[in-house]
């Protein structure tokens, strides 16, 4: 299936990442011919099959509800491009 | 002493249990040999030289007393997803500038544990996205191998290209890699090594960097089938940090290698046979089932009928949980960061900035089919696919077949910019993405090399955790077809 460019911006916007007109153009044509490649599995009578939801037939693993790890917020913070106090800083998001 | 670095992984083993040579010798003699070769082949993106001398002073010392772990002394390279504590773990990608983690992913934990010891970090394609090894933030990698009387230079493959090129090329004894779609087996099929893809849930997957969580699984490369052997052992284990690691003794794989394949049914499908196959690849393949009739095995014609389906859908299920994974990368917990007029603003410039054009390209997918009105046509119809796809497998390994034989690759290894279409791209793992799909177990063999001298692989496909069997059958194409090494010409 084709995609459009107002599409692919829409797209890139939810996301969050920023495209030139130019990227656009160029993702539209790179999309659209994935998507159309993609469109062969229509052929593929899928009435009645599950989905597959994970490909190792496991239980799921339980765990006591109990903190394993933690009181570190330094180590937590530690590799972040802006720190304050052991807190993230971003840019205000409160008016 | 640059002799140490041909050694393959069970000799220098072997060779440091006997005192023939010290592990600081060893180590010395690959960080030399990286040296020398890295500005050619750009395997390494970061040397942790200080680590590895002191690791393997730490190891001579438990060898003197004879106090020995599995992988004592044995240096290996450790491809940049896996994260390593206070070291470079960046997935090869911009976004993760800077990045050091605090913590040691299970399966290198695993390792350093069995005495191994750290090169450094290789280089890989961003993300783990990617066939050619291209799309690396440092570069591409360049393959060992050059077709007979050029200078052209070739790509490893991908995403584990370093891990290929450096076990090719003599700068680890083995190493670490991933395999999303094919990306241990296919640059393993390129540079003339043994990858191995094990069964989902096999490695844990704590600690590397996510990309496709229902597909992703660790696994060895190195120099022979013995040698993925011994490094699978010590790489896989039972972690209740990942939920799915399952909970299964990890056997003595080792001990399997040599038993041959006396006995156990291969399976050849037909669909594998695709329009065009080049000839090379189709001899090449018989030359493999003759090689398992010769050894014992009983060969039988089979049928996974869905195969065609397999990459379509790979390439709806991988970008899907890709973008979900790499949502993540937004600026403000770790890594690169561009300011922005507002929050928005910032998430969208940093992601900008930080991602390369591959990995953008699969998240705007996998956003847009997960996106409202689409998810039923596509996500849901790809992992309904999926499921018919790990059946078709189920069937034949009912019906009695122990493994299937395959090729690895499509074509030989190929030059730098030669491919850009991206389903032109994709299609080099045509022959390893249904492995993923279904979570099966897989191995890379080096067969023979092609018209122009370059190395080809053959692939056998097992049963859920049955690696046993695939380092059987590994074994036996490796001791029909011998061993391959490039000329050096980087060093």
């Amino acid at each position: 299936m084709s995609v459009t460019k107002d599409t692919v911006k829409h797209v890139a916007r939810l996301a969050r990442i920023a495209v030139t007109e130019e990227e656009a153009e160029r993702m539209t044509g790179e999309l659209s011919s994935i998507l159309d490649w993609v469109d062969q599995l229509n052929e593929v009578d899928v009435d009645g099959v599950e989905p597959m939801t994970s490909v190792v037939e496991t239980a799921m693993k339980m765990r006591e509800d109990t903190v394993t790890k933690g009181g570190h917020p330094g180590v937590v913070v530690g590799n972040a491009p802006v720190e304050d106090d052991n807190f993230f800083v971003v840019p205000k998001v409160v008016e | 002493m640059s002799d140490l670095t041909h050694l393959t992984l069970a000799e220098a083993r072997d060779g440091l249990k006997r005192k023939d040579f010290k592990a600081r010798e060893l180590a010395d003699a690959y960080l030399a040999a990286i040296e020398a070769a890295n500005s050619s082949l750009n395997a390494y993106i970061t040397v942790t030289a200080d680590k590895a001398q002191s690791m393997a002073q730490a190891s001579d010392k438990r060898l003197q007393t004879g106090d020995t772990r599995p992988l004592e002394g044995i240096p290996l390279g450790i491809k940049d997803l896996f994260c390593t504590k206070g070291v470079h773990s960046q997935a090869a990608s911009h976004v993760l500038d800077g990045f050091k983690p605090d913590y040691e992913s299970t399966v290198t934990a695993n390792l350093w544990a069995d005495g191994a010891v750290m090169l450094g970090k290789l280089n890989m394609d961003e993300f783990a996205m990617g066939s050619s090894n291209e799309t690396s933030y440092y570069g591409p990698v360049t393959n060992p191998w050059r077709r007979a009387g050029s200078n052209q230079s070739l790509v490893p493959g991908g995403s584990s290209g370093g891990s290929a090129s450096a076990v090719a090329g003599f700068l680890c004894a083995g190493a670490t890699a991933t395999d999303t779609g094919g990306s241990i087996r296919q640059p393993a099929g390129l540079t003339g090594t043994v990858g191995t893809k094990p069964t989902y849930g096999r490695c844990s997957r704590w600690g590397i960097v996510a990309f496709a969580s229902s597909l992703d699984q660790a696994g060895p490369l190195a120099r022979t089938v013995r040698d993925n052997a011994i490094l699978l052992r010590s790489m896989a284990s039972v972690d209740e940090l990942d939920t799915t690691s399952v909970d299964k003794p990890v056997p003595d794989y080792e001990a399997v290698v040599g038993e041959g394949v006396k006995g156990l049914k291969i399976g050849i499908p037909k669909e594998y046979r695709m329009d065009g196959m080049a000839d090379e690849i189709e001899a090449l393949w018989q030359r493999g089932i003759e090689w398992m009739r010769d050894a014992g095995a009983e060969i039988v014609d089979i049928s996974l009928p869905h195969t065609k389906y397999a990459l379509p859908a790979y390439y709806i299920v991988a970008p899907a949980e890709a973008s979900s994974n790499l949502a993540r990368y937004d600026g403000v917990r770790y890594g690169l960061r561009v300011p922005g007029d507002d929050i928005i603003d910032m998430y969208e410039k940093s992601r900008s900035a930080g991602f390369g054009a591959e990995v953008k390209r699969r998240v705007l997918i996998g956003t847009y089919v997960l996106s409202s009105g689409y998810y039923d046509a596509y996500y849901l119809r790809a992992q309904k696919v999926r499921t018919l796809i790990k059946r078709d497998f189920e069937t034949v390994f009912a019906e009695g077949v122990d493994a299937i034989l395959t090729p690895t690759t499509p074509n030989a290894a190929f030059a730098p910019g030669e491919i850009t279409d991206p389903v032109a791209m994709y299609l080099n793992d045509i022959f390893t993405v249904t492995v993923n799909m279904a979570g099966l177990p897989g191995i890379s063999v080096p067969a023979g090399l092609d018209a122009a001298g370059l190395p080809l692989g053959l692939q056998l496909i097992g049963r859920p955790f049955d690696e046993e069997t695939l380092f059987r059958a590994g074994q036996v194409i490796e001791d029909a077809a011998g061993r391959f090494e490039p000329e050096n010409w980087w060093a």
